[in-house]
């Protein structure tokens, strides 16, 4: 029974983080098709700006919330100044977004140099049995879990969630309604990186912030993505599942190096099976 | 209503519109017809501000619209048909129908049924994914979600494009109706002459990008100006 809940823990713990790294990717490719490959920098940027927003003396939830609002606001920058001159044009978004990651993770070491900051998440401790559990990781549990409901419900149920929908089908013809398309692609695009600084932000107490910690994560959040199919949100809370499933058991009978050569090579032959991801065959949904 | 002086457009280098002028008045139905390729098309793209004009002015009851937005164009009461519909296939019918107000920021409830009583073949769809419709279902939702806007020009592009007759006709009485009703001003661009000879009062030929020449819409029926500017067998009930 103790055994199970910890295994239960596990998998929460590793779902937890495949849906924090991989949400905001999610909106930026799921739903805009833009291949961001500077997605682990705003998660870096997100975890320094909430490291400093503490130590300047915010409690942790406004640190998080400065986290979320000052990467949104540079997503919305990087949209009008990058992204908006690309769209549609693959290959050179990629370059770009690649240049821009470069020059984030060296800025950033200029700056601050190289070294892990981090900040302290005093909640204590929760004992299952004989295991000590961090209080903490059930809060990224939790904070994880209210940014996939957010973004469903904004995206099923809202205005702005429609309009987007319909923009990100067709541009042209929403426009003709009367839709801003320009305004609709910021806006998503700085919902889509305000979600990856937020995740930055709540994973800085269990990883700490360091200029190259975006590479660490940038490879789960796109093959998340990818693996998860057409349908965005449904997809990789399918693929979050499945890989984090894999990923808390192999973690708890092996190690996590292992664990992630397994969540690896599962995703290389789930798309060997379903080119088009889990969501491949679905027409409905989000 | 609507003032088109000198208008050019081009894709890329390629002109295709050169010194287009006409005007539309308020109530009026203006066919526009031509070969393919002619520049129809293009035409109402320009009207809607998806390509630039090169050259030229466009003016909406008063006001210089040539270099504005078609979100804009669109919010100032220009309703816009695509050719091939573009309905959104991953959208309910009803969002389709929610679409341009919500995205107008003006959503109604009483739009929405005030369009449904006047498209009721849409009620039973209303749940369905818009690419799961037939084509006749797809154009009678495309008109549906352009007039939800209560646009006061709209420009229709071939709406009986690939539609069965039945629906045709359907669609004929939909846009008589609207018309009268809503005292609608439409721009057609249409192929076939008997849709295009009903409904609307005068007709433009346009020819390598220009407007050849305004004929009224019975003279729709000479087979001399049919062979010559349409380049069609002029026969009664003839579809090119």
């Amino acid at each position: 029974m103790e055994q199970a809940a910890i295994q239960a823990y596990l998998i929460g713990v590793s779902f937890s983080i495949f849906i924090l790294v991989s949400l905001g990717l999610a909106v930026i490719f799921g739903m805009m098709r833009v291949i961001n490959l500077a997605q682990g920098e705003f998660l870096m940027l997100g975890a320094f700006v909430c490291t400093f927003a503490n130590q300047a003396g915010l409690n942790l939830w406004l640190s998080f919330l400065a986290a979320a609002l000052a990467v949104g606001l540079f997503g919305v920058l990087v949209e009008r100044l990058i992204i908006r001159h690309l769209y549609g044009r693959i290959v050179d978004t990629l370059l770009a977004t690649w240049g821009l990651s470069l020059f984030l993770v060296g800025g950033v070491t200029t700056l601050l140099g190289p070294q892990t900051r981090s900040i302290a998440a005093d909640l204590g401790n929760v004992a299952v049995g004989t295991y000590t559990l961090s209080a903490y990781n059930f809060v990224m549990m939790g904070v994880a879990a209210a940014m996939l409901v957010f973004t469903f419900v904004l995206w099923r149920f809202t205005r702005f969630g429609l309009v987007a929908r319909a923009t990100m089908q067709n541009p042209g013809m929403a426009s003709g309604l009367g839709v801003n398309a320009d305004f609709v692609y910021m806006a998503t695009f700085g919902f889509g990186a305000g979600l990856t600084g937020l995740a930055g932000a709540v994973l800085v107490p269990v990883t700490g912030a360091s200029p190259p910690m975006g590479l660490f994560f940038v490879a789960k959040a796109f093959i998340t993505v990818i693996a998860g199919g057409p349908l965005p949100l449904i997809g990789t809370l399918s693929a979050a599942g499945l890989f984090s499933f894999i990923d808390g058991i192999v973690s708890f009978v092996s190690s996590s190096v292992v664990a992630d050569m397994t969540v690896l090579f599962v995703a290389i032959v789930l798309l060997r099976l379903l080119p088009d991801g889990i969501t491949g065959r679905s027409r409905r949904g989000i | 209503m609507l003032q088109v002086s000198n208008l050019a457009a081009a894709y890329g280098r390629i002109p295709i519109l050169d010194g287009v002028s006409f005007t539309v008045a308020e109530g009026e139905f203006v066919g526009i017809l031509g070969h393919n390729g002619m520049g129809k098309t293009t035409l109402l793209k320009t009207l809607m501000g998806y390509l630039k004009a090169t050259r030229g002015e466009v003016a909406f009851d008063g006001a210089d619209i040539t270099h504005a937005r078609p979100h804009e164009r669109a919010r100032m009461g220009i309703g816009y048909v695509p050719q091939g519909r573009e309905i959104f296939p991953g959208l309910s019918v009803r969002d389709n129908l929610r679409l341009g107000p919500a995205g107008q920021g003006r959503e109604d409830k009483a739009a929405m049924d005030e369009i449904l009583t006047e498209f009721p073949r849409l009620l039973p769809l209303l749940d369905r994914q818009g690419g799961a419709l037939s084509g006749g279902e797809q154009q009678i939702l495309a008109l549906a979600r352009a007039l939800i806007c209560a646009p006061r020009l709209l420009l229709l592009d071939e709406p009986t494009e690939g539609i069965q007759p039945s629906v045709i006709e359907e669609i004929e009485a939909l846009l008589r109706q609207m018309k009268s009703k809503r005292r609608l001003t439409v721009i057609l661009v249409e192929q076939n002459l008997d849709f295009i000879k009903t409904l609307s009062e005068r007709v433009l030929i346009i020819q390598k990008g220009r407007i050849l020449r305004e004929v009224a819409a019975d003279a729709l029926g000479e087979r001399a100006l049919i062979g010559e500017f349409v380049g069609i067998e002029a026969t009664e009930g003839t579809r090119t």
